[in-house]
C-alpha cells in the first residue's frame, strides 16, 4: 500500500471544499449548466441515462480494506447499494444525486480517494498490472513508478486541457496483464543486456472508432529519465495534437499521421532540453515513493502445505476453484487469489456494498489488509497464504465471488452499455449475461479453456472489444440493436486488433453466434491445449465466418 | 439507438416529448405544457410539428436551473391516448436499467 503524506490529504480535502462550493452555485443558479459541466468533470461526474455518475480513482488498482469498506459505505448512503469496477482500474457509482455528492467526495477524501482526473482532457488514473508487487515473474513493482507519474501529472496546469484524454499504463511482467499496447502511454519495466532496468516506451494506443497499438518509440529509456520523457511526450501530444476534430484528438491519430518514427523524434528534440534539468530522477526522490509503500511482512513457509491436497481431495469446487482462480506468488507459501465478479446472471464488474465489506474483512484476515482491482472488472487478494485458501475459498463461496471461470468464456468483460451510458447505442451487460448463461456449464467453459469475450455497447469501445479473443459491439440500425462480432483480438504482450467477421447480428442471435463460434473452435483446434485465440490466429477468421453465416 | 447528444436539427415526424435530467439528483424529466418538469411521461406536452417541439426546448433550454441536457425524444401514442417511449433508449430512461440491480447479500 502507498501511505498518502499531509500534502495528498490536504490536495483532496481542498478539492472537496472546492467542489462542494461550485456545487451550491450551481444548485442556487449562479452556475449554468455550460459553465458548472467541465468543473464537474474535473471531479469525474458525467450525467448518464438516469442519474449522475461518480467516477473514482483507484491508482493502479491498489485499494486497502479500509477504503473498499469506504467504497462500501458510500455505495450503501449515497447510492443503491452497489458500484462497478471499470476496465481501468476505477469504480462507479451509477445513482449519486449531485446535491449529495459533495459528502460522498468529503467520506472518500477521509481515506485518500477522490474521482480528480477520471474525466477531462487530462492525464488519467494509471493503471498497472493488478499482481503488482507480488507476480513471480516481475522485475519491480511498477506502482513506485505509476505513483512517481501520478504525482507529477495530477493537477498539472500544462496537462490540465490537452487536446484529448491522456491514459498511461505502466508494466512489468513478461505476461502484459495491463493491456499496455491499447494505451495512449505505456511504460513496460525491462532490463537490457547489461543487466540494467529500464522502461520500453510505447505511445499512440488506444481502441474506439479508430483503433491503433501502441508503437515502441524507445526500446530502453533509463529509470532517471522517465519523468523528462513522459513530460516530452505529452508536451509534444499537446503542442501536435489536433484540437479542431475530437475524433482525431487522440495521440494514436498523432503518432499514426506523423509516423512512430518522426514522432519520436519530436519528442526526443523537446527531451534533449529537458532531460537534465529538474526532472531528472535521482536516486533519493525514487527511493522517498517506494520507502511510501509498505510490504507485508511474510512468514517463511512452504508452498503447498499439506491442506491443500487434503482441501482439493475433499471438494470438487475448491479443486476447480484453486486450479482456475488462484496464482502463484513471488513469496513462497503464498498465493495470488483472484475474484471473480462475473457470477451467471450478474453484471460484470459489480459488486454490492456487502460484498465490498465482506471482501475487506476477508483482505485483513487473509490478505494484509489489501486489495487489487484489474482491468477485466475482477477483485485480487494479493498475499494470500497457502494454508489458508480452503477457509478462503469457502468465505468467498459465501458471498458469490468464488466462481471459478477467471479467463474463462463467461469472464467477460463489458462496459455498462445502454442501460446506464448516455453513449451507448445498444445494450451490452444483457447479451453478456446471456452469454454467460449458455456457457454456465464450467466443464464445457474448461473444455473451451482461455477465451476473453468483450462487449461494448458503442464504438467509444470501454468494454475494448477490439481486443477481445470474441469482440462484441452493439450498433444501431434503424432503432434496433446489432451487434458486429471481431475474432482473433488481444490485450496482452501479443496484442492484436480483432478482425471483423461479417454483417451485424440482432440482439437475440448475439449469444447464438457466440455458442457457434465456440462449437467452430472445438471442430477447429489441432489439440485440446490448443487455445481458442491460437486456433483463430492458425485458421484466420473465414471459418468462423461461414460457420456462423451459414444459416443467418 | 443514436444518441440525442448528436441531435442538430429539430426535424419531427411523429409525435414527441422533450425530456432532460433533473439538476439535482440527474432523474429524468418530460417537459409539461406549463412550463414545468415531471418525471412522468403521461404528463409530458405533446409536441407534434417541428414548430410545436422548437417551441417546447427553447423554453426548456432557458431552464438551465432546473433540467440539464434537454433534447426532443419520439413517444408513441396508443389508441387509448396513452403515451409511451419511442425507442429503446427512452424506454430504458423512464423505466430503468433492463437488468436486475443486484440486491444486497441474502435477499
Amino acid at each position: 500500500m502507498y501511505v498518502y503524506d499531509a500534502f495528498d490529504q490536504t490536495l483532496v480535502a481542498e478539492r472537496v471544499a472546492e467542489f462542494r462550493d461550485q456545487v451550491a452555485r450551481r444548485l442556487s443558479g449562479e452556475l449554468t449548466e455550460d459553465e458548472f459541466k467541465p468543473l464537474r468533470l474535473m471531479n469525474g461526474v458525467y450525467l448518464q441515462l438516469h442519474a449522475y455518475m461518480l467516477r473514482l480513482a483507484i491508482p493502479y488498482g491498489t485499494l486497502s480494506s479500509e477504503q473498499l469498506r469506504m467504497l462500501a459505505y458510500v455505495a450503501r448512503k449515497y447510492d443503491r447499494g452497489y458500484g462497478h469496477f471499470t476496465t481501468r482500474q476505477n469504480i462507479q457509482y451509477h445513482w449519486i444525486k449531485l446535491a449529495e455528492l459533495p459528502d460522498a467526495m468529503a467520506d472518500f477524501a477521509s481515506v485518500g480517494m477522490h474521482g480528480m482526473q477520471t474525466s477531462g482532457n487530462c492525464v488519467r488514473n494509471l493503471t498497472t498490472d493488478q499482481w503488482a508487487g507480488v507476480a513471480p515473474d516481475e522485475i519491480e513493482d511498477p506502482r513506485v513508478w505509476a505513483e512517481l507519474i501520478r504525482q507529477h501529472v495530477t493537477l498539472h496546469p500544462e496537462f490540465s486541457f490537452m487536446p484529448r484524454k491522456f491514459k498511461i499504463a505502466v508494466g512489468t511482467s513478461q505476461h502484459d496483464r495491463a493491456a499496455l499496447r491499447i494505451h495512449d502511454l505505456a511504460l513496460q519495466l525491462v532490463r537490457n543486456d547489461n543487466g540494467e532496468t529500464g522502461f520500453e516506451v510505447m505511445v499512440g494506443g488506444g481502441l474506439g472508432r479508430t483503433p491503433f497499438l501502441a508503437k515502441t518509440i524507445k526500446p530502453f529509456l533509463a529509470k532517471r529519465d522517465v519523468l523528462s520523457y513522459v513530460e516530452a511526450i505529452l508536451r509534444t501530444y499537446n503542442q501536435f495534437g489536433r484540437r479542431d476534430n475530437i475524433y482525431k484528438a487522440r495521440i494514436k491519430i498523432l503518432v499514426h499521421e506523423l509516423g512512430p518514427e518522426a514522432f519520436a523524434k519530436e519528442v526526443d528534440a523537446e527531451w534533449q532540453i529537458i532531460k537534465d534539468g529538474e526532472l531528472a530522477l535521482d536516486d533519493a526522490l525514487v527511493d522517498e515513493i517506494a520507502g511510501r509503500f509498505s510490504y507485508p511482512a511474510y512468514q517463511q513457509l512452504d508452498d503447498s502445505p499439506p491442506q491443500l491436497a487434503e482441501a482439493r481431495r475433499a471438494a470438487r469446487g475448491f479443486d476447480a476453484w484453486l486450479g482456475n482462480s488462484v496464482a502463484n506468488h513471488k513469496v513462497p507459501g503464498y498465493a495470488i487469489v483472484t475474484l471473480s465478479l462475473k457470477p451467471e446472471g450478474g453484471t460484470p464488474g459489480d459488486a454490492t456494498a456487502d460484498q465490498m465489506d465482506a471482501i475487506a474483512d476477508l483482505a485483513d484476515r487473509y490478505s494484509f489488509g489489501e486489495i487489487r482491482v484489474g482491468h477485466e472488472q475482477n477483485l485480487v487478494l494479493p498475499h494470500v497464504e497457502q494454508r489458508d485458501l480452503p477457509e478462503l475459498w469457502r468465505a468467498l463461496a459465501g458471498i458469490g465471488v468464488a466462481t471459478p471461470n477467471v479467463n474463462l468464456v463467461s469472464d467477460i468483460i463489458s462496459c455498462p452499455g445502454l442501460d446506464y451510458c448516455s453513449l451507448a447505442n445498444a445494450r451490452s451487460i444483457p447479451i453478456a449475461q446471456e452469454i454467460a448463461r449458455r456457457f454456465h456449464n464450467l466443464d464445457l467453459q474448461r473444455q473451451l479453456g482461455r477465451l476473453h469475450v468483450n462487449i461494448s455497447g458503442c464504438i467509444n469501445a470501454c468494454g475494448h472489444h477490439h481486443v477481445g479473443h470474441i469482440g462484441i459491439l452493439g450498433v444501431e440500425k434503424n432503432g434496433e440493436e446489432f451487434y458486429q462480432i471481431t475474432l482473433g483480438g488481444k490485450a496482452d504482450e501479443g496484442a492484436t486488433l480483432g478482425t471483423l467477421i461479417g454483417p451485424a447480428v440482432p440482439y437475440a442471435q448475439v449469444a447464438d453466434v457466440v455458442e457457434d463460434i465456440a462449437a467452430a473452435y472445438l471442430e477447429l483446434r489441432q489439440r485440446p491445449e490448443e487455445l481458442f485465440i491460437d486456433t483463430v490466429k492458425r485458421t484466420g477468421v473465414e471459418p468462423f465466418r461461414e460457420r456462423v453465416y451459414a444459416t443467418r | 439507438m443514436t444518441s440525442p447528444l448528436e441531435q442538430k436539427k429539430i426535424k419531427v415526424t411523429g409525435p414527441v416529448v422533450v425530456t432532460a435530467n433533473r439538476v439535482g439528483d440527474g432523474a429524468v424529466v418530460y417537459s409539461r405544457a406549463d412550463g414545468g418538469w415531471t418525471t412522468a411521461l403521461d404528463g409530458a406536452a405533446i409536441a407534434t410539428s417541428s414548430e410545436g417541439a422548437q417551441a417546447l426546448m427553447t423554453a426548456a433550454l432557458d431552464d438551465d436551473l432546473r433540467a440539464v441536457g434537454p433534447y426532443i425524444a419520439p413517444v408513441k401514442l396508443s389508441a387509448g391516448g396513452q403515451v409511451r417511449p419511442g425507442n429503446l433508449r427512452e424506454l430504458i430512461r423512464l423505466g430503468g436499467p433492463t437488468i436486475e440491480l443486484p440486491l444486497p447479500l441474502g435477499c
